[in-house]
């Protein structure tokens, strides 16, 4: 087991832990300030995708092969394009669906997000077949090579909007007056709302926050796992789920963290123990933290009043 | 959780922690603390709690808001680990047993917010009460063997004459969750003495309630301690009914007990007359 | 007759609600039995019968988990595989010795419900720990776990025993060898033992297993713990315990059900069994209604139908059942309907009452 080896699973395992990681954002901040598991999210991982997908085929052919302009402008108008796609479905999602179910019992809520989630996944089945497509990547396939490693442009990219992203999430909630009733709304909804806090806003704007996140998770997942089916979502979306869960589920720096760590394991365990076995591993390791801390890594146990 | 070594053992003679009432004095308490204390997040929420109680005694514990008399129950309960001492029931140490193991030792309790098995039936919640004195296991149910309906039957009439002590026979087949306040406060105290205690818990037994239900309520609890012969220890605002009933009173202030006695003892005592009043400005 | 309809209106609510599914469940093979003597099902209801009748029983099973013991089960499709892969592999390996079907079947099945049983109580110590939606997402967890290791696990039988292998086939056979599980490729059954009348039989079972338990001493128990934790160990019920038997027999009912459809099947895969699979009946007991078991087996039977009658519209037809999913979740939850129907009630029970004066 050489070191540069060991170093290039673990730059892989942090790429895909960012994209896990980015997911998770979206499932922690939903079940934060809804207290839903939102098992739609990951199908609005794979609209993402396609949306940018169609976005740089239909673009790509408008601009002079290998020019600047040709690398840059489909790529950069299929993610805005993506995640204005997204942040408005995500809403309308909620509107519709989820914001009548406000005071249900949340095996209600449950039911219905699985069936926003067979929805968008038939609907993606019905509009652009099951026929896997060829997605690709949006900062091209080149590589750069740092001392004696070679790291795709992918990889880069993918990491540093992960940091990007989270350091402008700890921002917004920490500084701004959205961010702020957002906090307020996942504390104590009722509260929240006495205080003067539009509880409904604040939840539809978590839903838009979200599901941005979920077309750049999108996006970037297909940069580095090229085939787009309209299931493409379910698997990493249960996965980011875990990862948040993993963390302490609500808390942003814990979907980090349990994204980082999730990503880490799944290739190090595909790498040293077997593919066939890394989402069972991955499993087992949730497992053993769920029991040790039952709560997630970065969670609060909260102790019952009697 | 790490625990402090605990304090030895020491069982009879009873060191006198508080009155206990004349009829029990030559027997061993139901129920003495040593030393008892928790602490939440490094703030002490009772600490060096002291008591003993008579096996047929009616005890009152009171105090402000936020004293931390709930928490003693919780402690004496294990429904919180404390921290600090020792709790004996019936002389034997209550130290590394759990909730269950509590209920099994002899204490039952009721809750201050009330904590009913709301989807099921009145009588369902006293049979679960009983449960641990319902002889059939899971296979005699599932067969329906006549083990079980022996036992079902014995424990429906038990059951029926556990709620005739407050005349709520005719709910058995309610809701526990759709009884008004009052009844659901009587169903807590049927289905804990169902388990059969010999020290019975009141958490406010009388909050919620008007006069003449309070007064009822005192000369119930009184009935339940002398057809049941136990111990009651109860938490209650209601000045009327502690002074009634009670025979020995403990005063908790900050998590600390400031004052023991009977209740003229209590009631002049000028301690206690602070704790609720605040000080006395000198004129 | 007057005498068992005043039986039936003195009954109370739960006697009656399970005279009534029971009624349900033998009502319906009296009848469908009797059409296929007659003038036939056609082929789609009647390829789907040993499919109805197991996913009845997982959704009963899964009903005493999530609507009587209050704990949500994500996982519930991996008992079933356990059932399916060890049951069927039982049944095919004990073809030589039991040659009877009907009986060999009911030894799988045994079986298979032991095994997931087994495999229940061991997840269930560190999965019942736990709380709410933790203790839901460790239960996805063991299923997707529990797919894992059966895609990866090969067995097969000779004359000198069983062989086992894990991640690749290893396993040397003699002459006259079996394969009973072959990793990615599960499970081939030798021959489809499964009957239509087992599984009606093993509904029927489920249902007095699930009734009886409910109304019984350790039934009660797991409502107490489900209503309230604190209050039920107050008295002095282990929660625990009570937690664990409910998981348990719900595991291994899962696992009967389980060998009942693998062994329907000429083969199947550890995939079939997947998260999708443990949503889908989880579907079936919430529509159904938690802990109403008539509603599960309504639900289950329906929503095993619905998509194989809507064939014809193809690719529509899971679109189809998405939202109307989305629609009735909807209107279920909807406080302007549930007025409506408590109106309704009420302007009934006045009637009743009035005609009673």
């Amino acid at each position: 087991m050489d070191v540069l080896t060991l170093l290039d699973y673990l730059i892989r395992g942090l790429s895909l832990g960012s994209v896990y990681a980015i997911i998770a954002l979206g499932y922690t901040m939903v079940y934060g300030i809804a207290k839903m598991l939102n098992f739609a999210h990951g199908d609005v991982i794979m609209v993402g995708a396609y949306v940018c997908f169609f976005a740089m085929t239909g673009l790509s052919p408008m601009f002079e092969a290998g020019s600047m302009a040709a690398a840059v402008v489909p790529a950069l108008a299929g993610v805005v394009l993506s995640m204005a796609v997204c942040t408005v479905l995500g809403v309308v999602i909620e509107g519709l669906a989820y914001k009548p179910l406000r005071q249900a019992p949340s095996l209600a809520v449950l039911i219905t997000a699985i069936g926003v989630s067979y929805f968008l996944q038939n609907s993606a089945l019905i509009l652009w077949s099951s026929s896997p497509k060829i997605f690709s990547p949006i900062v091209g396939s080149g590589s750069q090579k740092i001392g004696p490693l070679t790291i795709s442009h992918v990889t880069l990219v993918t990491i540093a909007a992960c940091v990007v992203i989270m350091l402008a999430l700890t921002a917004f909630t920490g500084r701004t007056k959205m961010g702020k009733a957002m906090r307020a709304v996942s504390e104590d909804k009722g509260a929240a709302q006495l205080m003067g806090i539009n509880v409904n806003r604040t939840i539809s704007m978590t839903f838009a926050i979200g599901s941005a996140l979920a077309a750049i998770a999108g996006v970037l997942l297909c940069s580095a796992y090229p085939t787009l089916t309209p299931t493409t979502g379910s698997m990493p979306g249960i996965k980011a789920f875990t990862a948040a869960v993993f963390g302490g589920i609500g808390s942003i720096p814990g979907a980090l963290l349990g994204g980082l760590l999730l990503g880490v394991i799944e290739i190090f365990a595909g790498a040293y123990i077997s593919t066939q076995l890394s989402t069972a591993v991955v499993f087992g390791v949730l497992i053993v933290v769920l029991l040790v801390k039952p709560a997630g890594l970065l969670g609060k146990t909260v102790r019952e009043k009697v | 959780m790490s625990r402090t070594p605990k304090e030895p053992v020491k069982l009879v003679p009873v060191p006198s922690t508080n009155k206990i009432p004349e009829r029990d004095i030559d027997k061993s308490p139901i129920l003495e603390c040593r030393h008892l204390g928790i602490d939440f997040g490094g703030l002490a929420a009772v600490k060096d709690f002291n008591m003993a109680i008579g096996r047929t005694e009616i005890a009152g514990l009171i105090g402000p808001n936020g004293a931390g008399k709930t928490t003693v129950f919780n402690l004496l309960t294990k429904v919180y680990q404390p921290t600090r001492g020792t709790i004996l029931v019936d002389g034997v140490d209550t130290h590394n047993m759990n909730t269950v193991q509590v209920n099994k030792a002899g204490i039952a309790r009721t809750f201050q917010n009330i904590r009913l098995f709301s989807n099921l039936s009145v009588e369902d919640n006293v049979k679960l009460g009983l449960h641990n004195h319902i002889n059939y296991n899971m296979w005699s149910g599932i067969l329906r063997l006549p083990r079980y309906w022996n036992a079902e039957r014995l424990a429906h009439e038990r059951a029926m004459e556990l709620l005739s002590i407050f005349d709520m026979g005719y709910l058995a087949k309610y809701k526990a969750g759709s009884l008004p306040y009052g009844d659901q406060r009587k169903l807590e105290i049927v289905r804990a003495l169902a388990t059969n205690p010999s020290l019975l818990l009141l958490d406010e037994p009388a909050a919620g309630m008007n006069p003449s239900e309070t007064a009822e309520l005192m000369d119930n609890i009184v009935k339940i301690r002398d057809t049941f012969g136990i111990a009651i220890l109860l938490i209650e605002h209601d000045m009327n009914l502690v002074m009634g009933i009670c025979e020995g009173i403990a005063v908790l202030n900050f998590g600390q007990i400031i004052a023991k006695g009977t209740p003229d003892e209590i009631k002049n005592d000028p301690v206690v007359i602070e704790a609720y009043l605040g000080k006395r400005k000198e004129a | 007759m007057s005498r068992v309809v005043n039986r039936l209106a003195n009954m109370n609510k739960t006697t009656r609600s399970s005279v009534f599914t029971y009624a349900l469940v033998v009502g319906a093979f009296v009848i469908l039995q009797l059409l296929r003597m007659t003038t036939g099902l056609g082929s789609v209801l009647e390829g789907q019968l040993i499919p109805i009748c197991a996913y009845v029983t997982m959704a009963l099973a899964l009903n005493l988990v999530v609507g009587v013991s209050g704990e949500l089960s994500l996982g519930h499709a991996g008992f079933m595989s356990i059932g399916a892969f060890l049951g069927c592999a039982a049944a095919n390996g004990l073809a030589e010795l039991i040659p009877f079907t009907p009986v060999r079947l009911g030894v799988a099945m045994v079986i298979g419900a032991a095994l997931a049983g087994f495999f229940g109580f061991l997840i269930g110590i560190p999965v019942l720990r736990l709380n709410g939606d933790y203790l839901a997402i460790v239960t996805l967890a063991f299923g997707e776990i529990i797919k894992s290791v059966l895609t990866n696990t090969y067995l097969a039988v000779d004359k000198k025993g069983l062989h086992f292998s894990f991640l690749t086939d290893k396993n040397a056979l003699e002459e006259g060898g079996l394969q009973l599980i072959r990793g990615p490729m599960g499970v081939m059954n030798t021959q489809r033992i499964s009957t239509f009348t087992v599984g009606f039989v093993l509904v029927v079972i489920t249902l007095v297993v699930i009734f009886n338990l409910v109304n019984s001493r350790t039934g009660r128990a797991i409502m107490a713990a489900r209503d309230n934790r604190i209050a039920a160990e107050s008295v002095g019920i282990s929660v625990t315990k009570y937690k664990m038997i409910a998981f348990v027999t719900s595991a291994a009912l899962a696992g009967a059900a389980g060998t009942l459809y693998g062994c329907s099947q000429t083969t199947f895969v550890a995939t079939k069994f997947d998260f999708n699979t443990s949503i889908l009946i989880l579907v079936f007991v919430v529509l159904g209604g938690l802990g109403n078991m008539w509603g599960s087996v309504i639900a289950a039977a329906a929503l095993t139908i619905l998509p194989e009658a809507l064939r014809q519209f193809a690719d529509y037809r899971m679109l189809v059942y998405a939202i109307v999913l989305i629609l009735v979740m909807l209107a279920t939850n909807n406080p302007a309907i549930w007025g409506f129907f408590a109106r309704l009630r009420e302007r009934r029970e006045e009637k009743k009452g009035g005609a009673a004066q």
